[in-house]
């Protein structure tokens, strides 16, 4: 099944002054369950359009259609509502609030959506174990190594129950232990609870884990792999 | 949860908090002691007013005031005095002569006004008897005795016991004089009306004048509390209508501006350093969110409504003041009431604030309305404060906010 359709889409930044043509076109599907990772050179357009696919930017022609919704065309304040209950977020830093705990962290957006608070420390409780922070619930972000932080954000991302996860390189700030390690619990996650994830990398190694490749450049795909 | 939120948000910048929340708390701090402060001295004002130098209420015959003529006098007196003591709310009531007279001695002379009292219903109307400091208080049976001010005694340097010749006219407009002996002195804080007030029985005086005992220039009337002064002032109008009835805000009416002109004062004293406080807090939120542009922008990437980083930020700035103003209102109120008691001497101006009728001695008196008052204006300069950081905020596009470096 679809959760994503991305149709004909461009992204021109300063049309006006100096336009740079960011994204040129781009056709592409994602399915529920999938694994994968937009690979490319510098420049080449990963992170907007990771961002025209989260909602946080618009494109400039196109759409993107998530569970038959076309993002593209909601309002401000629908797009941050829909980015909270679809959405999950990990990015390449400043992640996480620093005046709370990790659980506190993992709570925070259940706590947007409403749930009750028994239900949220439950969830985030069992979130954290799942990623290999069990044991530091209350530990602030500031007392973690940058791998749990993105080990948490991960669980941040998966409290809302997304309909899929967005990285922009997860692991630029990782040290390779650190990036083996959380592309580990990603991959348990998508086998085991099937999330869906698409996130951009430089890292040949992230690549290799990846069961679908999409490479990019100069905002078009140049090729799209499935293993 | 915001409000959790936004409080541990507060403790990020420890010394930058607690600057703020200090300066708000010394900001607070004086407006409230000020407050107090004014108000103690305006206490003792009216205080001095109403029982040193008025009374609440004061009889005369219509146009005495204006002009102070010996003949405008108020006739039954012993008819008078107990129609009115017959009114709950009034305490004690007495009348008086008042005569412009010339008080000489071998060294000099004055003009002065000689006030002839009933030294029994005096005591119960005014303080007079306790503002003796030299001497005694005038007896019932001593004939031809004075209270003069001690002020007035070194101008004429004079001394207790010695005799002043008092020069007056009588009703029919001959000048008469006699002697009085000093047999005591007074002083009050208001060195105008030591300057210018002596006693002596209204007996002598009438006896001096040719007048009956039973004739007055002034009946004061002295209440049980202040807040009935107007009620009990418009049914002594309806009940001797021929008499010209005042109140001391009508006597004294720069008292009673005093009062108002006070309370705006301190207040604007307050809007001024609530306006200064809240532009350190405006600069301080700006700074803040300055730095935290790229966590604004992932709380409103991962679903944290603009609305939401608003309150939040409005909520951050609010304790920021709150805080501050409690600290401030609390160590105020504190102070204030110790100083209440112990009360703070001015000595040092003594004289200056004696000649504007102010007692140096100063009492501070917290009013709770305007403890809730500058409550009430913290929280709104904190809200205020808040809304421009907080629209700030929530103008960043959390793509933008994200990418930042
Ligand atoms: N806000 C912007 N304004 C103008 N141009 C932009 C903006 N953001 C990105 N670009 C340009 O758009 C193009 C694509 O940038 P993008 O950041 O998407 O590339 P990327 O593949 O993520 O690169 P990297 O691997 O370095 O992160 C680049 O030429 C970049 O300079
Ligand atoms: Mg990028």
């Amino acid at each position: 099944m679809n959760i994503i359709e991305v149709r004909d889409l461009y992204k021109i930044y300063n049309e006006k002054l100096l336009p740079v043509n960011a994204i040129n076109g781009i056709n592409v599907n994602f399915e529920t369950g999938e694994f994968t990772t937009i690979v490319g050179p510098s420049g080449s357009g990963k992170t907007t359009f990771l961002n025209i696919l989260g909602g946080l930017d618009e494109p400039s022609r196109g759409d993107v259609i998530i569970d038959k919704v076309c993002i593209n065309q909601l309002s401000e304040s629908k797009k941050t509502d829909f980015r909270m209950k679809n959405i999950g977020f990990v990015f390449q830093s400043y992640n996480l609030i620093p005046v709370f705990t990790a659980l506190e962290n993992v709570e925070f957006i259940m706590q947007l959506q409403g749930q009750s608070k028994t239900e949220r420390t439950s969830r985030a409780k069992e979130l954290l174990i799942a990623v290999g922070l069990g044991d530091r619930l209350s530990s602030r972000p500031s007392e973690l190594s940058g791998g749990q932080q993105q080990r948490v954000a991960v669980a941040r991302a998966l409290a809302s129950r997304p309909k899929f996860i967005l990285a922009d390189e997860p692991t630029a700030n990782l040290d390779s232990k650190s990036t083996e390690n959380l592309l580990d619990i990603m991959e348990k996650l998508n086998e085991e609870e099937h999330v869906t994830f698409i996130f951009s990398t430089h890292d040949q190694r992230v690549v290799n884990k990846a069961k679908r490749v999409i490479t990019i450049e100069d905002g078009r795909v140049v090729s799209d792999v499935r293993k | 949860m915001i409000l959790t939120f936004a409080w541990r948000n507060l403790w990020r910048n420890k010394l930058r908090s607690v600057v703020i929340i200090a300066a708000f708390a010394v900001g607070i701090f004086a407006g409230i002691f000020f407050f107090a402060f004014t108000n103690g001295m305006v206490n003792s004002r009216v205080n001095a007013v109403i029982g040193t130098e008025m009374s609440h209420i004061q009889l005369h015959k219509t146009g005495f005031l204006e002009n102070d003529q010996f003949s405008l006098r108020i006739k039954n007196v012993d008819r008078l005095l107990p129609q009115i003591k017959k009114l709950p709310e009034v305490k004690a009531v007495t009348d008086r002569m008042i005569v412009n007279s010339m008080i000489a001695n071998h060294e000099t002379g004055l003009g002065v006004q000689i006030t002839g009292i009933d030294p029994v219903n005096e005591i119960q109307v005014t303080d007079l008897h306790s503002r003796i400091v030299e001497g005694k208080y005038i007896g019932k049976t001593d004939s031809d005795a004075v209270i003069i001010s001690k002020r007035l005694a070194k101008r004429l340097k004079t001394k207790l016991g010695d005799e002043i010749t008092i020069t007056v006219q009588n009703n029919k407009n001959e000048i008469v004089e006699r002697q009085f002996q000093i047999t005591g002195m007074y002083e009050t804080e208001n060195m105008l009306f030591d300057d210018a007030n002596i006693f002596a029985r209204k007996v002598d005086l009438a006896n001096l004048t040719g007048i009956s005992g039973n004739e007055a220039h002034e009946v004061a009337v002295l209440l049980q509390n202040n807040q009935s002064t107007e009620a009990v002032t418009t049914e002594l109008i309806k009940e001797f209508p021929d008499l010209e009835v005042k109140n001391w805000l009508q006597l004294s009416p720069e008292s009673g501006a005093l009062v108002g002109a006070m309370n705006e004062y301190t207040y604007i004293f307050t809007i001024i350093i609530l306006l200064a406080l809240s532009f350190g807090i405006v600069n301080t939120m700006l700074m803040v969110i300055m730095e935290r542009v790229h966590e604004i922008g992932m709380l409103m990437a991962i679903g944290m409504k603009r609305l939401k980083v608003f309150l939040m930020i409005m909520a951050e700035t609010v304790f920021l003041a709150v805080t501050g103003g409690i600290i401030g209102t609390l160590s105020g109120w504190l102070v204030s009431a110790y100083f209440g008691r112990a009360g703070i001497n001015l000595y040092f101006w003594k004289e200056a604030f004696g000649e504007m009728g102010f007692s140096s001695m100063i009492y501070p008196t917290v009013d709770t309305t305007v403890i809730i008052n500058n409550a009430i204006l913290v929280f709104i300069a904190g809200l205020i404060a808040s809304l421009y950081p907080a629209w700030k905020a929530v103008r960043l596009k959390p793509v933008d906010a994200i990418h930042t470096v």
